[in-house]
């Protein structure tokens, strides 16, 4: 089996494979949960949580569960530890648990966790199975945290629950409710892709000459 | 050499008019509303409108240059787009409200999606449903007419409540004439049913627009307030009083006839304009808010390619027999074909077991 550099795997969910702004997965936590940039986090890390533990050991069983029905095997896995989380959660941040409410049991069927397993941990060995989740989650975490920065300042004139501008800003409400977050996600992705497309450009250019 | 035989696509013969003309048409339809919004609120109106439209032109041009595009800031479209928007403020709203409203209006309704012809909601609408979630408080803060408006602190005015606020409260209600003139509390340019109804007479003599949504969806409405706008039951309703106050008569006139975001077939209009009308009344008597002209506009809008699709006109010499007959024809055909493919399968796959029964058997596990 080709196995990527060690550091390839982890950076490539980051960016080059991002779950919410390349691959286009997970985008009901995505939208629902940005009004605020401590809910994001709590919900990409607690993803990334699932995502690494439901990797790892999905990747373990990967001989043993029959190819007819690992999806079904795959979602007691995930349901497993999403119970798990929910419940540390529930226990130790009980703040954040209610704020995010429904979308904590959610994670089960988010399809960045169905999907990683599926198209990487069923075919890699476990440690490059953990890797690609802490790599994934993280991107998860990170462009969720983006989304919920651009909406929470405009819209509530805070970052993190921190007072930002003072008394006369008078916030966007729009961005922190359901609008706000397709308006954010649609115009991010377009910033995202001229950017992307800019370096692939000038990438492109700096081989054409040097083949010159 | 100037003879050359060219052929081409239809349209051959192209009319006099212009987008310049047409948009030029509506800026001037649009003046009496403007001179009526001045004399019941004050110079601020026009301050506002003016505001509006730089604002509007400003973006449009600079989102142009940005993306390298040509420029269409001679169209004259964002000038409408900017005068609409300002008539769908009130007075009181402060400045940096409306430049905000421009900006949506025109950079995220309008140039996102292509630029005018291409937009799927009407930018002035939607810019006002935008400022109407982000800033409920300055989009409602409305003044009894006459009063003097002060420029910068606008929020420490008297209010007065809406005539179709008054109406759903109970309090106060504004004569037909004041109503009929415009000489009420509301949005700059919506309140006046007189100076709309001359803008809506120039248009119909310059046959920009035509008669049937708008008179469709204000009966509607007149007819939805009759039915059930009464507050001692059925049927007793002012009809007369819902259709001259709020946005309604602004909304037929000026944004229900957008050539971009309503139906182009006939049959079209008349569901398009049924369906603001109903809209309407429900969010009137049934909603959260008093007036639901800009709502139903912009969600007819949204069905708007819907419309289309489901009232596309007949082909020449298309009868429903016919039609019917060749569906038919097609269905049978098809099923044919899949029996004949399902038929060939089965022989070729029986060919197949009989040649491989040996090496099947040794195959399976």
């Amino acid at each position: 089996m080709k196995s990527p550099s060690f550091f390839k795997t982890f950076v490539n969910g980051l960016f080059k494979e991002n779950p919410t702004f390349v691959l286009f997965l997970g985008m009901c936590p995505t939208l629902a949960v940005t009004t605020g940039v401590t809910n994001a986090i709590g919900m990409g890390l607690s993803t990334t949580a699932v995502l690494i533990c439901s990797n790892i050991v999905i990747s373990m069983l990967r001989k043993f569960i029959p190819d007819k029905i690992r999806i079904a095997s795959y979602v007691v896995v995930i349901a497993g530890f999403v119970t798990i989380v929910q419940m540390l959660m529930n226990a130790y941040v009980p703040a954040l648990s209610s704020s995010l409410g429904i979308y904590i049991p959610l994670i089960v069927v988010n399809c960045i966790i169905l999907g990683r397993a599926e198209a990487f941990a069923n075919k890699n060995t476990v440690l490059a199975s953990a890797e690609d989740g802490a790599g994934m989650g993280l991107g998860f975490t990170m462009s969720l945290t983006l989304i919920a920065s651009v909406r929470e300042i405009l819209g509530a004139g805070t970052f993190a629950g921190i007072q930002l501008f003072g008394n006369s800003f008078q916030p966007v409400s729009i961005m922190i409710l359901p609008p706000g977050a397709f308006l954010t996600l649609g115009i991010l992705l377009a910033l995202i892709n001229l950017i992307a497309a800019r370096v692939k450009n000038s990438k492109l250019k700096k081989r054409a000459e040097e083949g010159e | 050499m100037n003879n050359l035989l060219v052929v081409s696509h239809s349209p051959h013969i192209s009319g006099r008019e212009s987008i310049r003309s047409i948009m030029r048409d509506v800026v001037i339809a649009l003046i009496p509303s403007l001179i009526a919004g001045i004399l019941v609120f004050g110079y601020r109106a026009g301050v506002v409108t003016v505001l509006s439209v730089l604002a509007c032109v400003f973006f449009e041009w600079a989102w142009e240059k940005l993306l390298r595009k040509k420029s269409t800031i001679g169209d004259l479209s964002a000038v409408v787009t900017g005068m609409l928007l300002a008539f769908n403020l009130p007075v009181t709203i402060p400045l940096w409200i409306v430049v905000i409203g421009a900006l949506f209006s025109i950079v995220i309704v309008k140039q996102f999606f292509g630029g005018l012809g291409h937009n799927f909601m009407n930018p002035a609408l939607a810019g006002r449903a935008f400022l109407l979630a982000s800033w409920s408080l300055a989009m409602t803060t409305w003044v009894a007419p006459g009063m003097s408006v002060p420029f910068w602190n606008t929020a420490d005015v008297v209010t007065s409540a809406t005539p179709l606020a008054a109406y759903a409260d109970g309090g106060n209600l504004p004569s037909y004439l004041n109503l009929f003139l415009g000489y009420t509390g509301g949005c700059i340019g919506e309140t006046s049913a007189l100076a709309i109804l001359i803008g809506a007479a120039y248009l119909l003599c310059r046959k920009v627009i035509k008669l049937r949504v708008p008179v469709i969806y204000i009966a509607t409405v007149a007819l939805g307030a009759w039915i059930f706008g009464g507050k001692d039951g059925f049927f007793t309703g002012d009809a007369l009083y819902q259709i001259m106050a709020g946005g309604l008569m602004l909304g037929a006139f000026f944004m229900a006839t957008d050539y971009t975001t309503t139906p182009y077939t006939p049959k079209g209009q008349v569901i398009f304009a049924l369906g603001c009308g109903i809209i309407t009344v429900l969010i009137r008597f049934w909603g959260g808010y008093p007036e639901g002209c800009s709502y139903s506009i912009l969600l007819m809008n949204v069905a708007t390619p819907l419309i289309d699709k489901l009232t596309q006109p007949k082909r020449y010499g298309e009868t429903r027999t016919a039609k019917r007959e060749a569906k038919v024809k097609a269905k049978k055909e098809e099923r044919e074909k899949a029996d004949k493919r399902k038929n060939a399968d089965k022989i070729s796959a029986e060919k197949r077991n009989k040649k491989n029964v040996g090496s099947v058997k040794k195959n399976r596990r």
